[in-house]
């Protein structure tokens, strides 16, 4: 059988055959009515899931086959900047070309505009594989958002103006928020955007910088339109298209995703439409662009994490030391299950929130589109319950994510051992690829900040106690009596946090209770997922025995109360 | 005749004699067929082949045919480039893409993904008079539904099959149609006033003909890279059947006795999704030409073919060795 990074991957097959969409995709496809108007639409919910299985398959063909041997040669040549102009890599351009002849740009956009009204779910799991075969396309490719933006929160004219180039591959985009003063706080920008009083037009003028594929041909800008202000209020999101008075100054050298160039760029009285309103540039449209790019970042660290981990259990089983292949070692088949179950763990998460990422989306538009009788009291329930969820998730997937590829590929390179710390095999890139996820789109520590207001809320107490209720029986019976035991611990330390109205402990103790309760949660997903399909009772068996523990000892730290990291920082720091 | 076409040699080897691989057919044939191109009508051969790049153990039946069943089935790779060729030209001159292949009614698959790469109408020829069929009655069967689709302007086919690589098929299908062809295609650089420019290859380079249209292209691997299926058009066109796919998904119903199926035939018809299924009788094939009648090729033995390590020999790298190897392989008539 041809290579196929889908068909290949039983995990990947067994969440897109299982994952509950039903919802999502009904109400996405108008009750299947879309289908008197475009012959792909699906009849109905086998119909479409079909259809996503059948894309799977093509998509996965396209990865193992084109985009992942070209891989190694993207990241020697890079992309480059001469006389202000980028350039991608040559494997970048055919990769691109080849995605576009697919029709895979804008796979979530309507059909309207050309798009393929994919959930966000399918989406993502595209983007796992294209970044298992190449991370830094993810980059360009996952631009797509910048469609989906625009759908959402432009007017008619600016839809019907950019979407049909986006899905055609006709134009590509820039997410242009990041300046030198303004980084993990976007409520600094500075760029500054000017309404001429007589024709009504802005302009753009400013710096910045960070920017991924800022070379595009339509940047989304994030830029002070309100004079005098300071914070994130003051703020809106623009559109533009690149010309002249748009410069790319620099592009970084990076130490990894190097087929993804990162610009430093000039605005000079750059033309611009206001997207949407004024002032909800960052509170409303960026954190929406945001924690949409979070979610393709997850996917991107689970792509790299499965490359690295498969890296290494090739090498692992043609390496010979000792007389005996490698992978006989304890010490080295340890390390590969670790890999196994983690990733196994941060994709059942993953696909956990992008079905609530979905259903958020679905319901959202709904309620805001819909017609005023047809929404019910319980849709629009729905639709804040969702966003609510898909608020607490979104972050705890990606730190668990990208923490999780940042160690699974660290492995996989001590697997190679001295080999792999060399450029002949590609193990060395998927470390360096990985190193980035766990800090753009927001950092881990900020991820636990995101998440932490959700946490101690208990969003995803009833989902879970939901998920405990499943009839367990045997080894999963017993696995579920240590998740619920470890549960009551999370909900007392939670308490006890809480309790103490001290603002710095909780600062402090917010990385230990997001991973204890990221903890909870993945092990009951995945007790769910094995009496869906018995042969992944051991995949949940190992998750949990390795980890309820460190969950549980993470809880009796905050329940300590002690202080010393607080108390005793000058001191120590000062030694 | 040959004068009216310029030709040109861009070879690396043109010192050597490269024995031209077109051909052209009678005068008389051209002169009726030539016709200015304002949109294109390309036929192109598929085959549905065993993926005898993957082979497992029970590949070979004892009998030394190609235990079919045992291999995956896939699209002949060669097809793929002269599929991308077509539609190629589809995008620079307008027209259509008619994707026609002969087979099992599972033949379908190469159809279905023509369709899903961009080809617009899809012909499954098949019937079980078609079985047995050497290259000579394959050539003639698929003659037979060119002339029945009659308004082609370009035949293209892979240059030859993995199964059997004979690349005779392509070759013959031109004769038996009375059109020139031109083999080892890897580029049509350009169709004017009734005249294709085609680069094709040839040992150690290329050489650029012309030919009159209509014309028969066999196709490279170095041609192009076949475009992948488009994502909305397979979501469109999985649905595509033909009319045995029809009965199989309505078992046990026949077109006498329910209305149902014609119905539904008329809603594929309407949407694109129909695959038009020929029989021997439909593209007025002679039964005598056709499947094992028409076939003079028999399998006589197949031989496992071992070479022994006696069989190698090592030629010292100095001037002398090779003078020497030169001088026995001319003995040899390897060389001539």
């Amino acid at each position: 059988m041809a290579d196929n990074f889908f068909l290949d991957n039983k995990d990947l097959q067994f969440t897109l055959t299982n994952v509950d969409i039903e919802d999502v995709v009904r109400l996405r496809e108008e009750g299947y009515s879309q289908v008197a108007d475009f012959a792909e639409a699906p009849e109905d919910y086998a119909d479409a899931k079909d259809s996503y299985a059948q894309v799977m398959k093509m998509l996965g063909g396209i990865c193992a086959e084109f985009i992942h041997p070209r891989s190694r040669d993207v990241d020697a040549e890079g992309a480059t900047l001469t006389d202000g102009v980028v350039c991608y890599a040559k494997g970048t351009e055919e990769n691109l070309d080849i995605l576009a002849k697919a029709e895979l740009l804008g796979v979530t956009l309507p059909r309207k505009y050309g798009g393929l009204n994919m959930p966000t779910t399918l989406y993502t799991m595209m983007m796992e594989m294209v970044s298992r075969a190449d991370a830094s396309l993810q980059n360009l490719v996952g631009l797509q958002d910048i469609g989906e933006t625009i759908y959402r929160f432009g007017n008619d004219e600016q839809r019907e103006k950019y979407l049909p180039r986006f899905t055609t591959g006709e134009v590509d985009g820039a997410m242009v928020l990041t300046e030198p003063e303004a980084g993990s706080d976007l409520q600094s920008v500075q760029l500054k955007a000017t309404q001429d009083p007589e024709t009504g037009k802005w302009k753009l003028n400013g710096m910045k910088r960070f920017i991924t594929n800022g070379c595009a041909k339509v940047h989304l800008v994030l830029a002070r339109s309100e004079e005098g202000t300071k914070d994130g209020r003051g703020l809106s999101m623009f559109v533009c298209e690149s010309g002249p008075n748009l410069k790319v100054r620099r592009i970084e050298e990076k130490l990894g995703i190097h087929g993804s160039p990162t610009c430093e760029l000039q605005y000079n009285d750059v033309e611009a439409e206001l997207v949407g309103s004024r002032r909800r540039g960052l509170t409303r449209y960026v954190m929406s662009l945001m924690n949409g790019a979070r979610v393709a970042i997850s996917s991107q660290a689970v792509g790299i994490a499965e490359a690295a981990y498969r890296a290494a259990r090739d090498y692992a089983a043609a390496r010979e030391q000792f007389g005996a292949t490698i992978e006989n070692f304890p010490a080295v088949y340890e390390m590969l299950i670790n890999s196994k179950v983690n990733i196994s763990a941060a994709r059942t998460l993953l696909y956990e929130t992008t079905k609530y990422v979905d259903l958020r989306d679905v319901y959202e538009h709904l309620v805001e589109h819909g017609d005023g009788e047809e929404v019910t009291k319980e849709d629009k329930a729905k639709s804040k319950l969702y966003t609510k969820i898909a608020a607490v998730l979104t972050p705890l997937s990606k730190a668990l994510s990208t923490e999780m590829a940042n160690k699974v590929s660290y492995d996989s390179l001590q697997i190679h051992g001295g080999t792999g710390y060399m450029k002949d095999f590609n193990i060395e890139r998927y470390c360096r690829d990985a190193r980035i996820t766990n800090i753009y789109e927001g950092t881990t520590q900020l991820q636990h900040v995101a998440a932490i207001g959700g946490v101690t809320q208990r969003v995803l107490e009833p989902l879970m106690e939901e998920l405990s209720q499943l009839p367990y029986h045997g080894k999963l019976r017993r696995l579920a009596n240590s998740v619920d035991g470890a549960r009551q611990k999370l909900n007392s330390a939670i308490k006890s946090a809480l309790e103490r109205e001290d603002n710095e402990y909780l600062n402090l103790m917010t990385r230990r209770l997001c991973a204890a309760e990221t903890v909870v949660f993945v092990s009951y997903l995945m007790l769910r997922d094995a009496l869906k399909d018995p042969e992944r009772e051991v995949l949940v068996e190992r998750y949990v025995l390795d980890n309820v523990p460190v969950a549980e000892l993470d809880c009796e730290v905050v329940m300590s109360g002690e202080l010393s990291v607080i108390d005793e920082r000058d001191k120590i720091l000062a030694m | 005749m040959v004068n009216r076409y310029s030709r040109a040699c861009h070879s690396s080897t043109d010192f050597l004699q490269i024995p031209t691989r077109f051909f052209f057919a009678a005068g008389e044939i051209i002169t009726k067929h030539r016709r200015k191109i304002v949109s294109l009508t390309s036929l192109v051969f598929v085959k549905q082949v065993p993926d005898t790049k993957n082979v497992t153990g029970d590949a070979m039946r004892p009998d030394g045919t190609v235990n079919r069943g045992a291999l995956a089935a896939i699209f002949n790779p060669e097809d793929l480039n002269a599929l991308e060729l077509a539609l190629d030209l589809r995008e620079r001159y307008g027209g259509r893409v008619v994707v026609c292949t002969m087979g099992p009614p599972a033949a379908a698959a190469v159809l279905r993904h023509s369709l899903y790469m961009g080809a617009d109408e899809a012909i499954l020829l098949t019937d079980r008079s078609f079985a047995g069929a050497d290259t000579l009655a394959t050539s003639y069967a698929l003659s037979c539904a060119a002339r029945k689709l009659g308004d082609y302007d370009l035949v293209l086919c892979g240059r030859q099959a993995i199964d059997g690589d004979t690349a005779q098929v392509g070759p013959q299908v031109a004769e038996k149609l009375e059109i020139p062809q031109v083999t080892y295609a890897e580029k049509v650089i350009e169709i004017k006033d009734g005249i294709a420019t085609v680069r094709n290859l040839i040992d150690g380079g290329h050489e650029i003909v012309k030919t009159p249209l209509p014309a028969l292209l066999t196709a490279v691997s170095s041609a192009n890279e076949p475009r992948p299926a488009g994502a909305r058009r397979l979501m469109r066109y999985k649905k595509a059947m033909t009319r045995t796919e029809l009965l199989a998904k309505h078992a046990g119903k026949t077109y006498e006795d329910s209305n149902e199926l014609a119905v539904e035939e008329e809603k594929l018809r309407e949407r694109g999704l129909w695959i038009h299924e020929w029989s021997a009788a439909d593209v007025g094939a002679d039964p005598q030409r056709i499947g094992f009648a028409g076939s003079p090729t028999k399998v006589k033995k197949i031989e496992n073919v071992v070479l022994a390590a006696g069989q190698f020999k090592d030629i010292p790298l100095t001037e002398e060795g090779i003078d020497a190897l030169a001088k026995e392989l001319i003995e040899d008539n390897v060389f001539v």
